[in-house]
């Protein structure tokens, strides 16, 4: 579904990524672990369109969109619930929901994808009329994820869905996110600090270095090999 | 008293030509993060518009005015989308010190490109409105003035629609809240800002043919004193906030004229300034502006 093939971001004189390959199936939850710096959150911006790469290619569903501006990738189906959630703090959560369905016109299917996201996560509902810059952590995160959804999207990449949020949320939203990926039908790419989690729940896991990728596999081999657990996993 | 109430209803027109100018500083500061100096000569331009429609429109009844009212706001909000598009689009991402300076630039620009094409001497500005005075208890009003306050109010109350209702208005506060989820949600920033300039220009033009309607002499530079303290408004009532701006808009020009009216007319245009300085001083994120928290 997702070919990233050689590609390299430069933030300047810096290089962040290095020829960095990924092949990710339909149907899958594939995850991207790494330290801090290693370039996870730089990939998934390169996918979104947010950064230009400086090579390689990005291909989705057999076509080119690493020339794409940011808002065409939307369009074409591929998602982001970005770092930090991103969610409008001035707007209300119905507002906030709106905008994640902003190409779509037709206000029916809207209104279905509105429900559907009110049906995973109840609590926005509840919020529904209250200003997002004053829900919790958690909440943020639920409406950024809701936001992602809204758009209706075959490709869904999240970056660092479990940072800052209460230990006891952090389950909650990673059952969502198997929710999402079993009972919705979308490949999700997750990127992730918490490896423990993320290798629970994928199929297969990209570990990156420096802007390398240095190790692929499935995520039950990533959780026995011996470099992955004494530096991601703290075994 | 009476004389009071007069300089009040003075006060108010003054108040709700800078509030129209003003609108457009804070509405372009909430999507771009930089002033457009440019914006005083929009201003000037929808005056001029408003000069040259009134020789093709038959004027003086209310709906030949509003023609050509509607027609110079189409003029200008064209005007303001091509200058975004010739001078701003190129410098997206650098700095907003170069935006700065290029606004300052194209406002030389226009006023300079004004006196070429117009010839630097004013004209009398043709009188829109069908004109009338009315007498209540003392205190006159003019057709003009009840046609500016009629004609603000509609304005700001479509433009509170426009940017609290729509579709394109929830991108627009979306998108001066984090370009970078807007983008991600599939807005198209560039057409989001193109709309902006479109409508806060369409807000300087009515502005122009408003403030020309009252004070009939129109010319290239008209457009620099009102256009600075619009901006001084814009601060007053809190940089990139709406309502804000209405608000300063109204206050100044009442500041303005009261102190006129106690006998202070040879500081007419250090009012504003004044004001300035005591904003940055004592309230920066101005009346209505607040600094913005967000949890993280």
């Amino acid at each position: 579904m997702l070919e990233v093939e050689r590609l390299s971001v430069r933030y300047g004189a810096v290089q962040a990524l290095h020829e960095v390959s990924l092949s990710i199936e339909e149907g899958a939850i594939v995850t991207l672990i790494g330290s801090n710096g290693a370039g996870k959150s730089t990939t998934l911006r390169a996918i979104s369109g947010l950064l230009r790469p400086a090579g390689g290619t990005i291909r989705y569903c057999g076509e080119r969109i690493d020339r794409l501006p940011a808002h065409a990738i939307v369009g074409r189906g591929l998602s982001q619930v970005p770092e930090g959630r991103m969610v409008f703090a001035n707007l209300s959560v119905r507002e906030n929901l709106q905008m994640g369905a902003y190409l779509q016109r037709d206000r029916a299917l809207v209104q279905r994808e509105l429900e559907r996201v009110f049906s995973l996560f109840p609590r926005l509902q509840e919020r529904e009329q209250q200003v997002a810059g004053t829900l919790s952590g958690g909440e943020q995160q639920m409406l950024a994820i809701g936001r992602a959804l809204m758009s209706r999207p075959k490709f869904l990449m999240m970056d660092e869905p479990s940072l800052g949020i209460a230990p006891l949320l952090v389950a909650t939203i990673f059952e969502k996110i198997v929710e999402i990926n079993r009972s919705h039908g979308i490949t999700v790419l997750l990127v992730e600090q918490n490896a423990n989690l993320a290798l629970d729940i994928s199929s297969h896991g990209y570990v990156l270095e420096t802007g390398r990728v240095i190790l692929h596999d499935r995520s039950a081999a990533l959780r026995a090999d011996e470099r992955v657990r004494s530096a991601y996993l703290g075994a | 008293m009476t004389e009071f109430l007069q300089q009040l209803v003075n006060g108010l027109a003054l108040g709700a030509v800078y509030a129209l100018i003003a609108l457009g500083y804070t509405m372009v500061y909430g999507v771009l993060r930089f002033i457009n100096f440019a914006h005083s000569e929009v201003f000037m331009a929808g005056a001029f518009a408003g000069y040259f429609l009134a020789r093709l429109i038959p004027t003086g009844s209310v709906v030949g005015g509003l023609l050509v009212l509607a027609g110079a706001m189409l003029i200008c909000a064209l005007l303001g989308v091509l200058i975004e598009k010739l001078a701003y689009r190129p410098l997206r991402g650098r700095s907003t010190l170069t935006a700065l300076i290029t606004a300052i630039g194209v406002s030389l620009l226009l006023q300079n490109l004004g006196q070429r094409i117009f010839g630097p001497n004013p004209r009398s500005f043709p009188v829109l409105f069908p004109l009338h005075y009315f007498h209540l208890g003392g205190v006159v009003l003019s057709s003009a003035q009840l046609i500016l306050f009629a004609v603000t109010a509609v304005l700001l109350l479509g433009l509170r629609h426009v940017v609290m209702k729509t579709r394109i208005g929830t991108a627009m506060r979306a998108l001066s809240f984090n370009p970078v989820a807007a983008s991600l949600v599939g807005i198209n920033n560039d057409r989001v800002i193109s709309f902006t300039f479109a409508l806060g220009s369409a807000l300087a033009a009515a502005g122009g043919i408003l403030y020309a309607s009252s004070y009939p002499s129109i010319d290239p530079l008209m457009g620099t004193l009102p256009g600075l303290k619009a901006f001084v408004a814009a601060v007053l009532g809190g940089i990139g906030n709406i309502p804000g701006a209405a608000l300063g808009g109204v206050v100044l020009g009442l500041v303005e004229t009261l102190v006129v009216a106690l006998g202070g007319s040879t500081y007419r245009d250090a009012v504003a300034f004044a004001v300035l300085i005591l904003i940055l001083l004592f309230r920066p994120n101005g009346l209505l502006g607040r600094l913005q928290t967000e949890k993280v």
